[in-house]
């Protein structure tokens, strides 16, 4: 099957401890438990401190390969598919957003990184050994099946707990895809960034809604 | 007079301001107003904020979708420049590797500091607040007491513009009728709010944060800041005829290209250059105050960013407004056979008592607000409503085992989502994905709210700052080390800032998101997460037990003056910024009367 023979394939065992490896370390990466003194460093690659922040560039490449891509999407568009006029997240670029995601320098999308590739490694290795094709290539019900497993870590069989781990960090990364493009913006309900004469509060359909007669002020 | 280079400055100026932020805008703006001469430093680059802000960008057109790294701490669209808690080739270190005993610096290098980014928050301390120890026995009165500072509140707020409502509760002062703009609605989850902490005895009102929601009455604010000086009047109402009131959409955070809301750059510093008194240089980073053989200061030295070069500057008086901690380290750095611990340092107490704000946060899913329906929340970019204090008595009883008081700032808001928005969905989805998703999406989107205190800490003698004796910044300048240890007091009251949300949450009927922490220690956040700093050169009556007078003039040095934060004698839950401006101006007056009759 060349298409799990990747340069960056591990077989599965290794693939777990690593990810085990990566998910212990996170709590060190969050700037909370960062100790802050010292010189900023620059990042290597990162868009620096001062960035022109109207006409926005994206300064790294993006690194995922073909195939990742082609798996990247098939899982992205089984997280969140095309329903009646609702775009599936392909079709908002969200895989292209994930490999800006994971290519950039970072500390915290190369923690992220670590996981989503090994995780993509995974579910195509887990694709290949049930139903013996590559997980892009899977019937929907193939897809769903595997899923099934990995959706939810609290009820996830002891031997999809990393899988499972991986599939919640990639369904958060998907959904913020989806729901910070300009169109998911508007999908998930909010309603504003136009500029208005005046400010009027929650509208009475609202207030009844929350259960009070007016607002208080 | 304009921006200019180092090295093309006069020979003299009246006086030197040090910082371009809230503490130097409001010095600047004061005293170049009435015809004083002033040159201003920023360590930071120009920075300008009608062509560089981001209004209505999207998140889909950002880096990351706005997410914050290293190099943007609050977002790529934060209108922070080389800024954040930590800034390239300036370190500061921390003379302990205790987690809980780090200071976190929070530094913006740009015209206007961090008043491009910050909340805008602008409470007044009350009458207690300046009389601490009289009422409960620890940390310090101020020399001065909410009489001597209201005048400048009023003064300030007619300035900047702040909306908020009157509402006469206990050390919560109110404004003069007429300066204060109308406050905005309040949002969805700051009514449900209001709705059920009325049940626990909670106040929610009306926030004040220095944003325009109306135009500046530019006839008659500008005649009353400046009476008998109709030039400056005038040069002020057509300034303030630029400003447009809050168009209701944009984050504050972004800076503000209407020039709606307070910054240093579109408020203080536009009226203070078109009075053709005031000199900008910028990348100017200052290495010390100079002085002569009798001990006055005569100038400051600082060094060209661009060019790496050093210049002097000779001023008759200096204000060093570069941020309380910034200008410790320039007294610190000013050593003489005169004062060989460091400029009007004779006390000892340079450094000394540092101060942050005490904070807490925790979150919680209302199912009450699931599937609320859809409606533009954006407002005035930032909160409407808050929680004052409101166990005052309690407190004077003895009925609570910490001293002072917290304000609670809310969040829950309908805004704009972020790349994080969902994360940890599905402990109320059960793992959904597909087409269940996206209607739980919907469901869920705007069902989260969020409680912050933000507490008043007592100064103590573990939270200081020193000269590193062995690190230097890129230009050879001695850093700061931080010691920082956050007391029982303040441990006790993140405590019972969580105890309270939860109790809140809770009536709400919602699910609480994070861990209440009884002992405060993990609720707490680290020292200088808030940025909030304040102290490290108190001011006093005595000049064996402070460093400034009531004036923020040092003891020591009847020519220099501190007009940041740095003489604050106590951190009060009220955000600092607006008691900064207030103080400078108050203090610039001064300078100008003590320069008037010769005494400086």
């Amino acid at each position: 099957m060349d298409t799990i023979n990747t340069s960056n394939r591990l077989d599965r065992r290794s693939a777990i401890k690593w990810m085990l490896t990566a998910s212990a370390t996170l709590p060190f990466l969050k700037p909370d438990s960062l100790a802050q003194s010292g010189p900023a460093i620059p990042t290597p690659g990162g868009y620096g401190h001062d960035p022109n922040l109207i006409a926005t560039e994206i300064p790294w490449d993006r690194t995922l390969t073909e195939e990742q891509l082609r798996t990247t999407t098939a899982l992205c568009d089984v997280i969140l598919p095309r329903v009646d006029d609702s775009p599936s997240a392909s079709e908002l670029k969200v895989p292209d957003f994930i490999d800006e995601w994971v290519s950039a320098p970072y500390p915290d999308q190369q923690s992220d990184r670590g996981v989503i590739l090994l995780g993509l490694d995974w579910i195509n290795q887990e694709s290949n050994e049930r139903f013996q094709e590559p997980f892009c290539d899977l019937s929907e019900p193939q897809k769903t099946a595997i899923c099934d497993d990995i959706a939810y870590l609290p009820e996830a069989a002891s031997q999809y707990l990393e899988a499972a781990r991986f599939f919640t960090k990639y369904r958060n990364l998907t959904m913020g895809g989806y729901y910070t493009s300009d169109y998911g913006t508007k999908e998930v309900g909010y309603v504003g960034n136009v500029a208005l004469a005046k400010f009027d509060g929650p509208p009475p359909k609202v207030l009844k809604f929350l259960g009070v007669d007016k607002a208080p002020w | 007079m304009p921006h200019i280079n180092a090295g093309k400055t006069k020979p003299e100026y009246d006086v030197i301001v040090v910082g371009s932020g809230a503490a130097g805008g409001q010095t600047a703006y004061t005293l170049a107003m009435e015809g004083v001469k002033v040159l201003m430093l920023e360590a930071g680059r120009d920075y300008d904020p009608v062509t560089e802000t981001p209004m209505f960008n999207t998140r889909q057109q950002a880096p990351l979708r706005d997410a914050g790294t290293p190099e943007k701490p609050f977002g790529f669209y934060d209108a922070t420049s080389d800024g954040g808690w930590k800034v390239p080739h300036e370190p500061y270190t921390n003379a302990s590797d205790k987690a809980e005993e780090q200071f976190w610096w929070w530094r913006a290098r740009m015209l206007g500091g961090r008043t491009n980014h910050w909340g805008r928050i602008s409470l007044r301390n009350g009458p207690y607040d300046f009389k601490g120890k009289s009422r409960d026995g620890v940390g310090w009165d101020w020399p001065l007491e909410y009489d001597d500072v209201a005048p400048y509140y009023d003064k300030v707020e007619s300035l900047i513009g702040v909306y908020g409502s009157n509402e006469g509760l206990e050390n919560t002062p109110n404004s003069p009728d007429g300066v204060l703009h109308p406050p905005p609605k309040a949002r969805a989850s700051e009514i449900f709010t209001h709705k059920h902490a009325k049940k626990l005895g909670i106040p929610v009102i009306p926030i004040h944060r220095a944003v325009m929601t109306q135009r500046m009455d530019s006839k008659r604010i500008p005649k009353r800041l400046h009476p008998n000086n109709p030039k400056a009047a005038k040069t002020l109402a057509q300034e303030m005829d630029q400003r447009l009131a809050c168009f209701w959409a944009t984050p504050c955070g972004r800076g503000c290209s209407i020039k709606a809301n307070y910054q240093s750059t579109t408020v203080h510093i536009p009226p203070a250059l078109a009075s053709g008194n005031l000199d900008i240089i910028t990348n100017a980073m200052a290495r010390e105050v100079e002085i002569d053989s009798h001990g006055k200061a005569t100038g400051v030295n600082f060094i060209d960013k661009t060019t790496g070069l050093d210049y002097s500057v000779k001023g008759r008086t200096i204000a060093l407004a570069a941020s309380s901690c910034e200008t410790v380290r320039i007294l610190l750095n000013s050593k003489s056979s005169l004062f060989p611990n460091g400029l009007a340092n004779g006390s000892g107490l340079v450094g000394k008592y540092i101060m942050d704000t005490v904070g807490a946060r925790l979150g919680g899913q209302v199912p009450a607000m699931e599937n609320m329906p859809p409606h533009n929340e954006d407002g005035a970019g930032g909160s409407h409503s808050y929680v004052p204090w409101w166990l005052y008595k309690e407190q004077l009883a003895g009925k609570l085992d910490f001293p002072r008081g917290y304000h609670i700032e809310m969040g829950g808001s309908r805004g704009l989502p972020r790349v994080g928005t969902f994360d940890g969905l599905e402990r109320f989805t059960g793992g959904s994905y597909g087409k269940q998703l996206k209607e739980d999406a919907k469901r869920y989107y705007g069902s989260f709210v969020s409680y912050s205190g933000r507490g008043e800490m007592v100064p103590n003698e573990n939270c200081y700052c020193d000269i590193d004796p062995a690190v230097r910044d890129k230009w050879g300048i001695p850093v700061l080390r931080f010691h920082w240890k956050w007391a029982d007091y303040e441990l006790r009251q993140a405590a019972h800032m969580h105890k309270t949300f939860a109790e809140l949450i809770e009536e709400m009927g919602g699910t609480i998101l994070d861990e209440v922490d009884p002992s405060g220690k993990k609720a707490i956040y680290p020292g200088g997460e808030i940025i909030h700093e304040v102290g490290g050169a108190i001011m006093g009556n005595d000049p064996s037990t402070s460093v400034a007078n009531q004036y923020s003039q040092a003891h020591e040095v009847s020519n220099l003056f501190l007009t940041d934060g740095a003489p604050f004698c106590s951190n009060a839950d009220k955000n600092p910024t607006l008691t900064i401006m207030a103080l400078a101006w108050r203090s610039a007056d001064y300078m100008m009367d003590e320069m008037k009759k010769g005494n400086i």
